[in-house]
């Protein structure tokens, strides 16, 4: 694995960026730059210019000779002339109290901040890390980025798959497939975290397994086009195709497919397998979302759909089940529509439907609190974190300067990472802190040592 | 010392507002230490800036001040960290009574940005070593503080309080307050330091004690 990642970046040295590198210094979009002073003589505060300019200026001359008293007087001073341009802000929630008594108290009052936090949880307004993601390929209907439940971060970039392992953060390089088979289009963890589904232009679908960067196996001749969406569900990989099939492949076998499911007449962009495996939901650019129940399959002909969802305008790539309720499926539609919809897939019933203002490339649940994450593209590039299922907005989230394609949970529920043709990888800790950060620092590491940072 | 040439490091914006922030931290444990605001025991011992200076193992406190200081150096608002605009005028901690929430002293740290570095983007050069002699300088005058300081003898907590420019949006997690200034407070000028691009001076103003004479 060493030798395959020394020869990639050995490779990238003639590019401009190596991938998944830490952007340094990351611009934000320039109309935070703004460089025209305009002066409003009416709201100029000349008494106070007056004394900045000279008094202040005197101080810092004669700082020797001011006695020590004069200087701290001078700063009390200069502390309430200031009161109106100055705002004094309190972090809001409060360190403990000390007590000296009974310890069983002292542990209830340091819990208590910490859960003080539950009503009004901090969102970081800004992704924690930005990442380069140079040849990210800008394209709606593809499935770049998925996160293993190893902690392993997959990202398909042009040709080639990275792993991006989030304990260490180390990459490394899966495979680079060749020009006339690639771009790879879509990429899926297995359950198991090791093995990975990689789809790719020519419709091939490619089986790794990431401890031993070994490929095991490829499955031909499920697709006649591209395959852009995948998942899986326990042993069972399911492929969505340009050809608007979808395909279950079993992978343990040689004859891997075994089940058919046509319905969609152009690509498939969105697939997603409820948590308990009964059922999958797919959703194409025609529009149009279907579930298909694994109790109706038949042996001979393909099989036919449960629910036939039509209701959006725009093509859906944006799907997911929802963790606390069963049956619930939610939805996002494409430019033309740009509505989360949430669906009953007992009864086929549109259950609500919210307009975003913006095209949904992305939907995630929280595992640990009621809320659903979207990503969106044109105008703000953001993502929405709504309360379910008031649908009220919690957070917006900018940093991407292009639609952000694609997105990822962390295992632990608390990171997504987010990916748009701008090129970057974003990690937000939207849905709560890492319970790591908590806990003591590692062996050798000092406390504060998150602040250092390149001089 | 003068004669003798000491080499110098090169301090950038982002450097220098790490090396504030960490200062801070370290500055306000040692306060809850000297001042007796936590339990002696609950503090361990670390080696930092020559110094075994101390730190709250309580998890609590140590999230609340590991939070702060993130805070103040580390992207909160879309566009620029609070040290690195030059945007955080001072930070104040204030220690108050418990039972009666009478403020009764403010460890004052006020930070002057050099406005070049931030508009500019220029770095400074400045030895390490140089500043954190400053640094040492300033923690050996908390630690001493309590010679003069009149004695906590009632369960206090303490708060921290961010002195920012007024075209800074308030972030999530912070509120608006007021000063929690003291009233007719005795002064005490500490040593600052120096970054060349962050200067912090340090000051303590505590509420006069009844025994003392006028």
């Amino acid at each position: 694995m060493d030798a395959g990642s020394l020869k990639s970046f050995s490779n990238l040295k003639g590019q401009s960026r190596c991938p998944l590198q830490e952007q340094l210094l990351s611009r934000k979009n320039s109309k935070e730059n703004m460089d025209r002073f305009i002066p409003n003589r009416s709201a100029m505060d000349f008494d106070y210019a007056h004394y900045m300019l000279t008094d202040g200026r005197k101080i810092k001359e004669n700082q020797t000779v001011c006695s020590p008293a004069r200087e701290a007087y001078r700063k009390q001073l200069a502390e309430t002339l200031n009161m109106n341009r100055t705002r004094i802000l309190a972090f809001k929630n409060k360190p403990p109290a000390p007590v000296e008594l009974f310890p069983s108290e002292h542990s209830t009052t340091s819990v208590h901040p910490t859960k003080s936090a539950k009503p009004r949880r901090h969102i970081p307004q800004s992704s924690e890390r930005t990442l380069d993601a140079p040849d990210l390929v800008d394209d709606f209907y593809l499935n770049l980025l998925d996160w293993g439940s190893s902690n392993v971060l997959a990202i398909a970039l042009g040709n080639t798959v990275y792993l991006w392992d989030a304990s260490d953060s180390s990459t490394s390089e899966l495979v680079t497939v060749d020009d006339e088979n690639g771009p790879v289009t879509s990429v899926s963890w297995a359950p198991d975290g090791r093995h990975i589904a990689i789809g790719l232009n020519n419709s091939e679908v490619q089986l790794w397994d990431s401890a031993s960067n070994h490929r095991l196996r490829t499955l031909r001749g499920c697709h006649r086009s591209r395959v852009g969406s995948m998942a899986w569900n326990n042993h069972i990989l399911t492929t969505g195709g340009m050809d608007g099939q979808i395909v279950n492949n079993d992978v343990r076998i040689r004859s891997h497919i075994v089940e058919t499911y046509r319905g969609h007449q152009q690509e498939v962009c969105g697939l997603k397998w409820s948590a308990s495996g009964q059922q999958v939901a797919s959703g194409g650019n025609d529009n149009v979302v279907h579930i298909w129940d694994r109790s109706m399959a038949s042996s001979n002909s393909p099989t036919q759909w449960l629910h036939r969802l039509e209701e959006h305008t725009s093509a859906v790539k944006a799907l997911a089940w929802c963790p606390f309720q069963s049956n619930l499926l939610a939805t996002g539609g494409g430019g033309g529509d740009r509505t989360i919809k949430f669906w009953n897939t007992n009864t086929g019933a549109c259950l609500n439907s919210v307009d975003t203002g913006s095209q949904v490339c992305s939907l995630l649940w929280s595992k640990n609190e009621r809320e659903l994450l979207s990503s969106h593209g044109f105008t703000q590039n953001q993502l929405t974190l709504w309360k379910y299922p008031s649908m009220v907005k919690m957070a917006e989230l900018t940093g991407h300067t292009s639609r952000v394609l694609y997105m990822a949970q962390s295992p632990d529920g608390c990171t997504v990472a987010s990916a748009a043709g701008d090129e970057t990888l974003r990690y937000w800790n939207v849905f709560g802190v890492p319970e790591v950060a908590k806990t003591a620092p590692k062996v050798n590491r000092e406390p504060f040592s998150h602040l250092n940072r390149i001089r | 010392m003068a004669s003798r040439t000491v080499a110098k490091d090169i301090i950038t914006l982002r450097g220098s507002a790490a090396i504030v922030s960490e200062f801070f931290g370290y500055a306000a444990n040692s306060i809850l230490y000297n001042r007796g605001v936590y339990p002696e025991e609950s503090f361990a011992k670390v080696k930092k800036y020559g110094l075994p200076m101390l730190l709250t193992q309580d998890e609590g406190v140590k999230s609340f001040i590991t939070n702060l200081t993130a805070q103040l150096s580390e992207n909160e608002i879309v566009g620029k960290e609070w040290l690195e605009a030059g945007k955080l005028q001072r930070v104040v901690m204030v220690i108050m009574s418990k039972a009666t929430k009478e403020v009764l002293e403010r460890w004052n740290f006020s930070i002057e940005t050099d406005s070049d570095v931030v508009e500019k983007g220029v770095s400074r050069e400045k030895s390490d070593r140089e500043i954190m002699r400053e640094i040492q300088a300033i923690m050996r005058q908390i630690a001493s503080s309590i010679t003069y300081l009149p004695c906590l003898d009632e369960p206090c907590v303490f708060d921290v309080l961010a002195y920012t420019d007024t075209d800074v949006p308030v972030p999530f997690t912070w509120i608006e307050s007021d000063p929690k200034l003291i009233a007719n407070p005795q002064m005490v000028k500490l040593h600052s330091f120096d970054t060349k691009i962050h200067k912090v001076d340090t000051l303590v103003s505590y509420k006069n004690d009844e025994w003392d004479e006028q």
